[in-house]
């Protein structure tokens, strides 16, 4: 094939690039069945990451440079047919998911040899791009019912992904799951009916410039209300949060630690891209008590989800109930309502992500030297697996918002968000449940370090340096952006200007 | 590279370098030691640098990167930070000399880790000495908080273990619970977190507010240990000596009350504070803990313990030397940073040496322990005047000028205060070393078998007991570089 030739098949397929961030993956998620042998399956998949990272990038600098991407999916041009959008948020979105799994993926390839069968391993990956394609599926369509099509999508992936442990509790978990992002998923979905029923429209776009006439139906208020629960469900708001520590706790943890940079954060991109470009911020907070109850919601969650994370003796359970309150503290930003505290709870959405993804890896690799991680059993443990406790230690650091991490740049922006709205009771109450996270992440700090080994403990070695190494990088991140914290805090708040300046 | 040859940040790398390289040759001990004794002469020779040039009139700052939008890691060289850097830096030096012996001598494990996070914390110390705005104060006193919670629970019992969960729950609990939010505040108000002199709050916000922050600030210092936020530094006399000497005596203790000096100077101004009354409820709660923490130390046998008790109560005498918003008071607490530096590390540096050579820790075992340990006992009682603040010791100097800044604001309550407690400092230092020298020998403290201290202990014991002396003499260096804060 000659040079230029070349060059016009890539231009073209540049323009494409949109539709194969998805089809990518959900093509690669077949192809891997089809092959069993496992090293081959990883390196697709691998792979596969890497390009729709490649793209990710790709996609946000044009943003950058030419502002929102709009590509007809199929030619069919919207509304009849499904459009892609991309702006500067979700632009940020798809990048944090495929950077979130390019670094899991190497860290899942070692882990999951000791928490899922061999003979599963190929279903195994399948659903893990299936759940990816899910997931950025969800955050780069502008169709309402594609949205509800994605996330059934991930959702389904996710329970098999989590059902693939060995430990027997992880079906009943998965099953739990399975129920709960059910309700939830119909919610969202009687929600986008009702609109609809409305507009006679699902594109997101007309959808934003229909709904203003019909403001005082009541059709509007029950649609909302709908997508707001089905969206706090998947998002595991408090009240709505249940599902989600067994499912974190009893998943391999390679996809703990995937799922909770990525899922949650996801259906949070959900509610705030109905709340701001489809509904509209003078809806969801003018007529809608969404503010009010959003934030009362969130302050609960921040203080309980602590609360209960300080009592569990599984780290994993108690880094699960810590995303309840950590979640808690993204939704307080937006229940501001103003835009430095939209920008705030993006940020911390993406910190969070960070923060999490490195603290699941660490105990990903204590799971895989000790089988289990019980706070018991983690005695001695900063002797024994000194690399790993010392990411544990880091990450926990920027978990509680210690100054040079992520963790403190989000905090930061919150509580001044909070000052800046007038509500100085807002950063009273971040900074009072921040306490909680020094005790829990102390008590496991205290046990590895301070403890000596449990008597019929039998000694473990470091974990593998392919285990290692990922965790490090998740880790270094969190310095990095706590550092240089001003990158993502830009550019969040130019998304954050986007967002409630609608479409 | 022309950035990393800037004396300020040099000043934080040379102890980070240090620290590197004491972990590389951490299986050579007396390579280890020299590594660390010269990384501390040449952090001390650096600062004296950095303090010529400054003598000279050379303006030296440093901004880094913004962490927080708008607000960037920065450093300046202003005479707070200036004196509390030299103090530092010079005790490092005689700590290092002193930890050589004690360490040794006290056969403690982890040495390598002990002086890798010493090495660390006083990296952190420098960062915040320099430090040009509130934020980057911030930033090292959390670090500070963080790299000496390996040095508190060094021992790994459950004593330590304790003692570090008070430690630093209480630190890092006031520093975000009350420290952070001030500094939010201070910024969403003033837009700023700059140290300027004259302050950077508004003048029209209301004085309650003012009152409000001013208390969430000295509270949320913790390491200032204001009453009721005390408790850690009795906790953290589960160290090792040199550590409770350089970092519970000096480093991280003085960190505290410099951070008050300098939030009182810099951010609220004390004209704003005085003409507002701002800081009169601190006021009485720095008084307050001047005379409970002389009192609880008092029934206090562990040597160690009445001398952690008598560390809080000094520092409240700083913090009030601050609330007394009077320029006088500020050259007091200053002063008192460096007079109380020099007396208590003496303290702390003999109680170690008693520890090491006798293996007694409850002052009433020491009694006719003088005889055998002479130079100990003779170091202490120089350390014991320079607290209560007797001539000559330098101690004498700083009390002078709290008193007269309560006599010029017409405090007659703090005045009787100060009073009250000097006597109560008499009562509960003098006769540690007095008892010991003519208690008599008791029966049950036969004192033949008892040594003097290692050498490098006595050393260094000597070296800080001759700093109490100089400073009386020759306090003239120390006042001209406090009271450049106060130009005119």
């Amino acid at each position: 094939m000659s040079a230029p030739s070349t060059a016009i098949t890539l231009a073209s397929l540049a323009t494409h690039y949109p539709a194969l961030q998805i089809v990518l993956p959900l093509v690669a998620a077949p192809v891997v069945v089809l092959l069993r042998g496992t090293r081959l399956v990883w390196l697709i998949a691998f792979a596969v990451t890497l390009a729709c990272l490649g793209i990710a990038v790709d996609l946000y600098t044009q943003v950058l440079q030419q502002g929102e991407i709009r590509y007809a999916m199929g030619g069919w041009a919207p509304p009849v047919g499904i459009e892609y959008r991309v702006d500067r948020f979700n632009g940020l979105m798809l990048i944090l998911i495929c950077a979130i799994a390019a670094v899991v993926l190497p860290f899942a390839r070692t882990s999951v040899e000791k928490e899922v069968s061999s003979n599963r391993l190929s279903l195994f990956w399948a659903a893990w791009l299936l759940c990816f394609t899910g997931l950025l599926g969800i955050v780069i369509t502008g169709d309402a019912f594609n949205v509800f099509v994605f996330l059934e999508v991930s959702s389904l992936a996710t329970y098999a992904l989590i059902a693939c442990a060995r430990d027997r509790r992880a079906l009943t978990s998965a099953f739990q799951y399975l129920i709960m992002g059910t309700i939830g998923a119909t919610f969202i979905l009687i929600g986008i009916g009702l609109l609809y029923m409305l507009t006679g429209t699902l594109n997101m776009a007309d959808l934003a410039q229909r709904l203003p006439a019909v403001t005082q139906a009541r059709t509007l208020n029950a649609a909302f209300g709908f997508i707001v629960v089905g969206c706090s469900l998947k998002l595991a708001l408090f009240p709505l949060h249940l599902w989600m520590p067994n499912a974190y706790a009893f998943a391999p943890s390679a996809v703990t630690a995937f799922i909770a940079a990525t899922a949650t954060k996801v259906s949070i991109y959900v509610m705030l891209r109905f709340f701001f470009t489809v509904f509209g911020a003078e809806f969801s907070f003018g007529s809608m008590p969404l503010g009010e109850v959003l934030m009362t919601l969130s302050i609960i969650a921040m203080f309980s989800g602590s609360l209960v994370a300080i009592y569990e003796r599984n780290v994993k359970r108690m880094l699960a109930y810590s995303s309840v309150a950590q979640i808690g503290y993204i939704t307080l930003g937006i229940s501001l309502a103003t835009s430095s505290g939209l920008a705030a709870g993006m940020l911390h959405l993406i910190n969070h992500a960070v923060i999490k993804a490195g603290l699941f890896m660490t105990m990903g690799a204590v799971v895989y030297r000790l089988g289990s991680c019980r706070l018991d059993q983690l005695s001695g443990l900063g002797k024994q697996m000194p690399w790993t406790m010392a990411a544990f230690v880091a990450g926990g650091l920027s978990l509680i918002g210690v100054p040079l991490t992520t963790g403190f740049v989000s905090k930061w922006h919150l509580a001044s968000a909070g000052f800046g709205a007038g509500l100085p009771l807002v950063p009273v109450a971040i900074l009072a449940s921040s306490l909680l996270a020094v005790i829990y992440v102390w008590k496991v700090i205290e046990t590895a370090y301070l403890r000596s080994p449990l008597e019929n403990a039998t000694p473990v070695k470091e974990a593998p340096i392919s285990l290692l190494i990922p965790m490090w990088i998740m880790v270094a991140a969190n310095f990095a952006f706590g550092i240089q914290g001003t990158v993502i805090w830009q550019a969040v708040q130019q998304a954050a200007v986007q967002l409630r300046g609608g479409v | 590279m022309a950035m990393l040859e800037h004396p300020i940040l040099l000043a934080m790398l040379i102890p980070l370098i240090g620290g590197l390289l004491i972990l590389i040759t951490g299986n050579q001990p007396n390579l280890r030691e020299t590594v660390t004794l010269v990384t501390a002469t040449t952090l001390f020779w650096n600062v004296f640098g950095i303090y010529q040039l400054w003598q000279a009139g050379t303006a030296l700052e440093l901004s880094l990167f913004d962490t927080v939008t708008g607000i960037p890691i920065a450093f300046k060289v202003e005479p707070l930070g200036m004196l509390f850097a030299l103090i530092a830096s010079f005790l490092w030096i005689v700590t290092s000399i002193y930890a050589t012996g004690y360490m040794r001598g006290h056969h403690e494990k982890n040495q390598t880790r002990f002086y890798f996070f010493f090495a660390l914390a006083i990296a952190s110390v420098m960062g915040l000495t320099f430090s040009a705005n509130l934020l980057t104060l911030f930033i090292f006193y959390e670090v500070l908080t963080l790299s000496t919670f390996p040095l508190v629970t060094h021992a790994g019992t459950d004593a330590a273990r304790k003692g570090g969960r008070t430690y630093l729950g209480i630190l890092l609990g006031t520093s975000i619970a009350f420290f952070l939010l001030a500094l939010v505040a201070t910024w969403a108000i003033s837009g700023t977190l700059d140290f300027t002199a004259g302050g950077i709050l508004p003048k029209d916000i209301p004085a309650p507010l003012v009152a409000l922050l001013y208390g969430l600030f000295l509270f949320g210092v913790g390491k200032a240990a204001l009453m009721p936020f005390h408790r850690w530094l009795p906790a953290a006399m589960v160290a090792p000596t040199p550590v409770s000497a350089l970092l519970h005596a000096v480093a991280v203790v003085k960190a505290g009350v410099f951070s008050v000096l300098k939030i009182t100077v810099y951010i609220f101004g004390i004209e704003s504070l005085q003409s507002g009354q701002a800081s009169q409820w601190m006021l009485y709660v720095a008084g307050a803990t001047v005379l409970l923490a002389s009192l609880i130390a008092m029934t206090k046998d562990n040597l160690k313990a009445r001398l952690a008790y008598s560390t809080v109560s000094q520092l409240a005498y700083i913090v009030m030397g601050a609330a007394l918003a009077h320029q006088l008071g500020i050259i007091g607490g200053a002063m008192h940073i460096a007079t109380h530096a020099f007396g208590k590390i003496t303290l702390f540096f003999a109680a170690g040496a008693i520890m090491v050579a006798s293996h007694k820790t409850e002052i009433s075992q020491m009694r006719g322990l003088g005889r055998a340990m002479p130079f100990t006992f003779g170091a202490m009682l120089i350390g014991c005047l320079s607290i209560i603040g007797l001539p000559p010791m330098g101690g004498t100097w700083s009390k002078w000028y709290l008193v007269m800044a309560t006599v010029d604001t017409e405090q007659w309550i703090m005045l009787g205060i100060l009073l009250v407690s000097s006597l109560l400092n008499i009562a509960y230092l003098l006769p540690i070393p007095v008892r010991a020298f003519y208690g008599g020998t008791t029966s049950s403290n036969p004192t033949t078998a008892i040594k003097e201290a290692p050498l490098f202990c006595l050393i260094a014991m000597g070296i800080s007991a001759s700093g109490c002396l100089l400073l009386f003499f020759y306090p003239q260096p120390l006042y001209e570089l406090v009271s450049a804060l106060f130009p005119g």
